[in-house]
């Protein structure tokens, strides 16, 4: 299934993000782009080019980026606050609570180059802590897209959110999870089935639906029926789909490109278990370390965030349920 | 107002901020006595909001940045008709609306302040707007001095001068202590004046307890064309308390009734000698 894809052209994200952002600008004055110097990684100079009054550059400066967004939202300006993820979900993390979220401020805080997408840069520059430290946080709702097509539907709804969102992007090149999307209804805070199956369900998002989806091919081939989903609203999280599949299959298989403290696995987990929804659950991601450097690509091998270590793990979840079953 | 209805006014505010915070059992004295000033002659002399206004894009706006101090917003809004002034009897008291620090649930108030450094950004936000859609609206924000050492008001102020704000007004209710001692002493930010200017500001130091200097430079700003203004207001913590005046306990103590029965005596005697 994932080999198809790969034929379809694609881009980052990223790109995606300000193409789609040039299109919204063009109809409506109101887009605002903010950014920290960061126009050049956030792909958005050709919307600055394209539209000069459109974009606030405020420099380095991650709190005043949050607090002018703010201020500019509650004018009615619908504000895409752009910035490495890794800066503005801890430098400005007041700022998004109080100023964004508390204050019920409708900005679009716009986490670019997330995860391990810096991976050479290292732990300053990696942002694994942002689906933590924003799910504790009241209204506010954390996205984190897979492909173009998500990317695109996503800031397209998050424009015209009435309450703030958080929008988390990585810089790689993104396929396609799908050969086509017609017919298909992309709605922010429901979760997104790629694959159906009912041995098991991988529950992934952002930049880790693709391993899982070629995880789940691999595991066809040895006869294991695998839902993929992708989960790309981390909060709110789609627990009628998240409940729905983990009873339908036998194991649940969590990955994500965050700690597997407090992101997307956790979530998951503790919606399951506080509904005795009683399935084996494995959370993947990066430990509880300060991560190896290398590309993003490496660093996923090297945590097993690919299609040998999602099928693996569903593998060995998939034997313990049944030798559980046969020590009974 | 005539300056002799605005110095009565300001009195009568110092005796509600007295009131509402022996009632509530909670509140910033000291530090409510010393900005009330500011807040009576931008509500009643400087700035275009109302009630009737309070939804209108074209309104200017206030951001309280100092938002412990909130009895001193709590008191003028509620005498500016935003909200009935008995509200202000359920002041910090089980789900009331009327808590510690301003926020939106009330009405008038802006934002919702209280960790410091944050009004200054978002009132440079609210100016940048008020550039992009050309309206003639001016955003004011009050900061305390002990909350200057906060970063993001310097890069705020570094960004408001880039984009020549000059919508934009900061007061700094400079009265030199904050909870741990005297500012100078604690993290001094002066030469403060010569820290604005030299981030791109234009720059007025004015009594920030006398009516009349509050409202000749609220009226002048913007000072210069193309440059945000600031107004470095020196101000007496506990002004109009003989007792309270510049002693640091009055940060945030709350006043005994034999306390406050004191108080309201000087307030009223200051009152009489203006009529």
């Amino acid at each position: 299934m994932a080999e198809n894809i790969e034929k379809r052209p694609y881009k980052a994200n990223l790109e995606v993000y300000s193409e789609t952002l040039q299109r919204l600008a063009e109809k409506d004055s109101g887009i605002i782009a903010v950014t920290s110097d960061s126009r050049g990684s956030g792909k958005l100079v050709p919307f600055g080019e394209k539209y000069p009054e459109q974009i606030i550059e405020v420099g380095i400066a991650e709190q005043n980026l949050v607090g002018v967004a703010a201020g500019l939202a509650s004018c009615g300006k619908k504000v895409f606050a752009t910035s490495p993820a890794c800066f503005l979900s801890a430098r400005a993390l007041e700022q998004i609570k109080n100023d964004v979220a508390y204050s019920n401020n409708p900005v679009n805080v716009v986490g670019i180059s997330a995860g391990v997408s810096y991976g050479a840069l290292g732990t300053t520059h990696h942002s694994l802590h942002d689906y933590a430290v924003l799910r504790a946080i009241h209204n506010i709702i954390v996205v984190a897209p897979a492909d173009n097509y998500e990317t695109e539907q996503a800031i397209q709804q998050a424009a015209d959110w009435p309450e703030p969102v958080y929008l988390r992007f990585g810089k790689k090149a993104m396929p396609f999870l799908k050969d086509d999307e017609k017919d298909e209804v992309f709605k922010l805070g429901k979760g997104r089935v790629i694959t159906k199956g009912d041995d098991a369900v991988i529950i992934a998002c952002g930049e880790t639906v693709y391993p899982a989806l070629e995880a789940a091919s691999v595991l066809e081939t040895e006869g294991i029926a695998t839902m993929v989903i992708s989960m790309h609203t981390i909060k709110p999280l789609d627990t009628g789909l998240l409940k729905k599949a983990a009873e339908k299959c036998k194991v649940v298989v969590t990955v994500e490109e965050h700690s597997v403290n407090g992101g997307l696995g956790e979530a998951c987990a503790a919606y399951l278990m506080q509904h005795s929804i009683f399935r084996p659950v494995k959370i993947m991601g990066i430990p509880d370390e300060y991560t190896v450097t290398g590309s993003q690509t490496e660093i996923f091998n090297h945590y097993g965030i690919n299609k040998t270590g999602i099928s693996d793990a569903v593998k060995n979840l998939l034997q313990n349920v049944s030798m559980d079953k046969a020590d009974k | 107002m005539t300056s002799k209805e605005l110095k009565i006014k300001s009195i009568e505010y110092r005796r509600k901020i007295l009131q509402y915070i022996v009632k509530a059992k909670a509140g910033h004295t000291g530090g409510s006595l010393s900005c009330v000033d500011v807040l009576n002659v931008l509500y009643n002399e400087v700035m275009h909001v109302s009630p009737e206004n309070f939804t209108s894009p074209d309104r200017d706006r206030y951001i309280q940045s100092k938002g412990h101090c909130v009895e001193a917003l709590f008191v003028v809004l509620a005498d500016k008709g935003f909200f009935p002034e008995e509200d202000l009897n359920t002041l910090c008291r089980y789900q009331s609306h009327y808590i510690g620090h301003p926020t939106r649930k009330v009405n008038g108030v802006e934002q919702n302040t209280g960790a410091l450094g944050h009004g200054l950004p978002i009132a440079s936000g609210m100016a940048i707007a008020a550039k992009l859609d050309h309206k003639a609206y001016k955003v004011y924000t009050l900061l305390g001095d002990g909350e200057m050492p906060e970063g993001s008001n310097w890069e705020a102020a570094l960004s408001a001068a880039q984009y020549e704000l000059d919508n934009l007004c900061a007061i700094v209710d400079k009265n030199g202590l904050q909870i741990t001692a005297a500012t100078k002493d604690v993290c001094s930010t002066d030469p403060l004046d010569k820290k604005w200017e030299a981030f791109g500001w234009a720059v007025r130091e004015v009594d920030g307890n006398d009516v009349d200097a509050l409202k000749e430079a609220l009226l002048a700003a913007p000072f210069e064309k193309g440059k945000p203004s600031v107004i470095i207001a020196h101000t007496t913590k506990g002004k109009g308390v003989s007792f309270m005046e510049n002693q640091l306990k009055w940060h945030h103590k709350v006043p005994t009734l034999e306390e406050f029965d004191k108080a309201n005596q000087e307030l009223e005697n200051a009152a009489a000698l203006l009529l």
